[in-house]
């Protein structure tokens, strides 16, 4: 699309001169994002229909799909990958979320001490990038090194210890729990800023009849909070259904031991780049993407016209 | 229980509860910065301890300073980093301006489009973004990551920017239409200085992901001149596996301008995202 056509949208029926200037000032946002962004993405879901037949490039329909889903190779690939996405996204519901919302419950209390340091002191593993977090949990999590280990007898745990990153049971849990430990903060600073938000009047009529402590976090915070979870909740599927760098850093591009930490991210970059005797395939690679978009869209859109919809919001 | 003496139980509690919440997140950082400064036995034998003058010792650094370009990587990531805030800052605000200023038809159209990509990753365009750019011969360059960082950066920072811009006064710009400003005056000279916070507040969401960003640099410019430092950082930890030292020195070089730059913004950080800049 060109400056003109942005021009045309906004020509108004009112009789005025064309206003330029609005084209001018959208044009350089619209077209970069346009070219980088939008048309990439298209091209990629056209691409995911085409595929090369006697050496040339071929529209085949859904074809690429029907290998993915049910060819022998490819598609125990895509599923055990699906599954330990979905396992991934589940523990980060589980885990990452409580833990975020406990400590913002906490943090907001009035009155607490220190409450800037420890926000800030928690917020600290988000902002790392996953080669450094990725890295030093390999390190620490090591029998080699040690540490966790020795921790862990400090506690009296010792015999609990296990090389979990190594072993095909346990590495994708202990890896979905190093990402949650990097991004508590996302959680934790939303909900947060839900909770500052209620207004004290709320909180004080909530005293006079009574409640307090635990039962006012329950019964007056939390259906408060509802909307701000819901937004955390999409945030983290459209995360965890894009995420690649943990695992590639953690466990390499064949994310082992034996698949066994495989999400789509990582068989994306596997399939389109190739590995090893693999060679690359661009329009499976293509199909891939096109299922992770249509996995996503599907959880944006719930989120919107379902549970956005039927969420009570309260207004102050 | 009388509540003057639960008050204080629990407050201890919550610190308790606080304090171990925050060990855990920041051990790992003082792991690798304390050990970074050890010598290779005492990375082994006292991995906890501080370094003292019997095992202080900078052989890490000084391999990773011998063996990979880590100044090259950093100045790379900074020009890309830089280069992409400043794009998506002037090209995220005029998009605002005119989004939050003119009614014009298409102009709800426009704003939806627009914010599509707060939620759909532009990862998953990667296939296509490669093609075009190896069409456009932007392969190993910085353009093409700075390019891809200024598309990923502008939905979110419209979004933002055109909500901050609602709340400037009518009355300003109508003064300034009265005496005779350009549109562009209006916005260079009226509009943008009030916004300046939650430019700053943009500023640092779109650096974050952008400085630890590894998909595209492994993908767009993994050559030796255009690495950044994630990347370089990446790449040299894979090398140098088993020389302790030198990852464990590679890593803090690393967390360090992070740390630094969020010593700095971490206020603003902070307030914008309290503020409800990102709800």
């Amino acid at each position: 699309m060109s400056d003109t056509e942005i021009a045309d949208i906004e020509t108004v029926p009112v009789k005025r001169p064309t206003r330029w200037h609005i084209a001018v000032f959208l044009a350089p946002a619209f077209l970069v994002y346009t070219a980088v962004m939008i048309l990439p993405l298209i091209e990629t879901l056209r691409l995911s229909l085409f595929n090369i037949v006697e050496g040339q490039l071929a529209f085949v329909g859904l074809s690429n799909f029907k290998v993915l889903f049910g060819d022998p190779r490819l598609s125990a690939d895509f599923w055990n990958a699906l599954r330990n996405n979905v396992i991934f996204f589940i523990i980060h519901m589980l885990v990452q979320n409580p833990v975020g919302i406990a400590i913002a419950a906490m943090l907001s209390l009035p009155g607490l001490r220190f409450a800037a340091f420890y926000r800030s002191a928690i917020f600290v593993p988000t902002l790392l990038s996953f080669v450094i977090v990725g890295f030093i949990w390999k390190l620490i999590l090591s029998p080699i090194w040690g540490i966790a280990p020795s921790l862990m007898d400090l506690v009296g745990l010792k015999w609990a210890f296990a090389p979990w990153l190594g072993k095909a049971e346990t590495a994708l849990i202990a890896v979905s729990l190093i990402s949650v430990w990097q991004y508590v903060g996302i959680p934790m600073m939303l909900i947060y800023a839900a909770l500052l938000n209620i207004p004290d009047e709320v909180l004080e009529a909530a005293e006079c009849d009574g409640i307090t402590g635990w039962s006012q976090f329950w019964k007056i915070k939390l259906p408060l909070i509802l909307p701000s979870i819901g937004i955390v909740s999409v945030l983290t599927f459209v995360g965890n259904f894009n995420a690649f760098d943990l695992v590639y850093t953690v466990q390499g591009a064949l994310a082992g031991p034996n698949g066994s930490t495989d999400i789509l991210g990582t068989l994306l970059y596997r399939t389109f780049f190739g590995f090893q005797n693999q060679m690359g395939d661009r329009s499976m690679g293509a199909t891939i993407a096109a299922v992770m978009f249509l996995i996503i869209l599907a959880g944006v859109a719930l989120y919107l016209f379902v549970i956005q919809r039927r969420m009570r919001r309260y207004q102050f | 229980m009388s509540k003057a003496r639960s008050a204080p139980v629990r407050a201890a509690f919550i610190h308790l509860a606080l304090i171990a919440y925050t060990l855990v997140a920041l051990f790992p950082v003082f792991l690798t910065l304390v050990n970074s400064f050890k010598s290779r036995s005492a990375i082994f034998s006292q991995p906890m301890a501080l370094p003292t003058p019997s095992t202080f010792s900078l052989i890490g650094y000084q391999t990773v300073l011998q063996q990979g370009d880590f100044v090259g990587y950093f100045q790379n990531s900074l020009i890309v980093t830089v280069a992409s805030i400043a794009l998506v800052l002037l090209f995220g605000a005029m998009a605002a301006f005119a989004l939050s200023e003119y009614r014009f038809r298409g102009n709800t159209l426009m704003g939806l489009y627009l914010a599509l990509g707060i939620m759909i990753p532009i990862r998953l365009g990667t296939v296509a973004i490669l093609q075009g750019m190896v069409a456009a011969g932007l392969v190993n360059t910085l353009t093409s990551l700075i390019l891809v960082y200024t598309a990923q950066g502008l939905p979110l920072a419209i979004f933002i920017l055109s909500e901050f811009m609602r709340t400037v006064s009518d009355d300003l710009k109508s003064a300034g239409r009265i005496d005779g400003l350009s549109e562009y005056a209006i916005f260079f000279r009226l509009v943008l200085p009030l916004v300046r916070p939650a430019m700053a507040t943009v500023a640092v969401f779109t650096m974050i992901p952008i400085w630890n960003d590894l998909w595209f640099p492994l993908i767009l410019a993994p050559g030796e001149s255009t690495k950044t430092v994630t990347l370089g950082a990446q790449m040299f930890i894979g090398q140098f596996v088993t020389n302790w030292n030198a990852v464990l020195s590679a890593l803090s070089l690393a967390i360090l301008p992070v740390m630094v730059l969020y010593v700095i913004f971490s206020r603003q950080l902070i307030r914008g995202i309290t503020s409800g800049a990102v709800k």
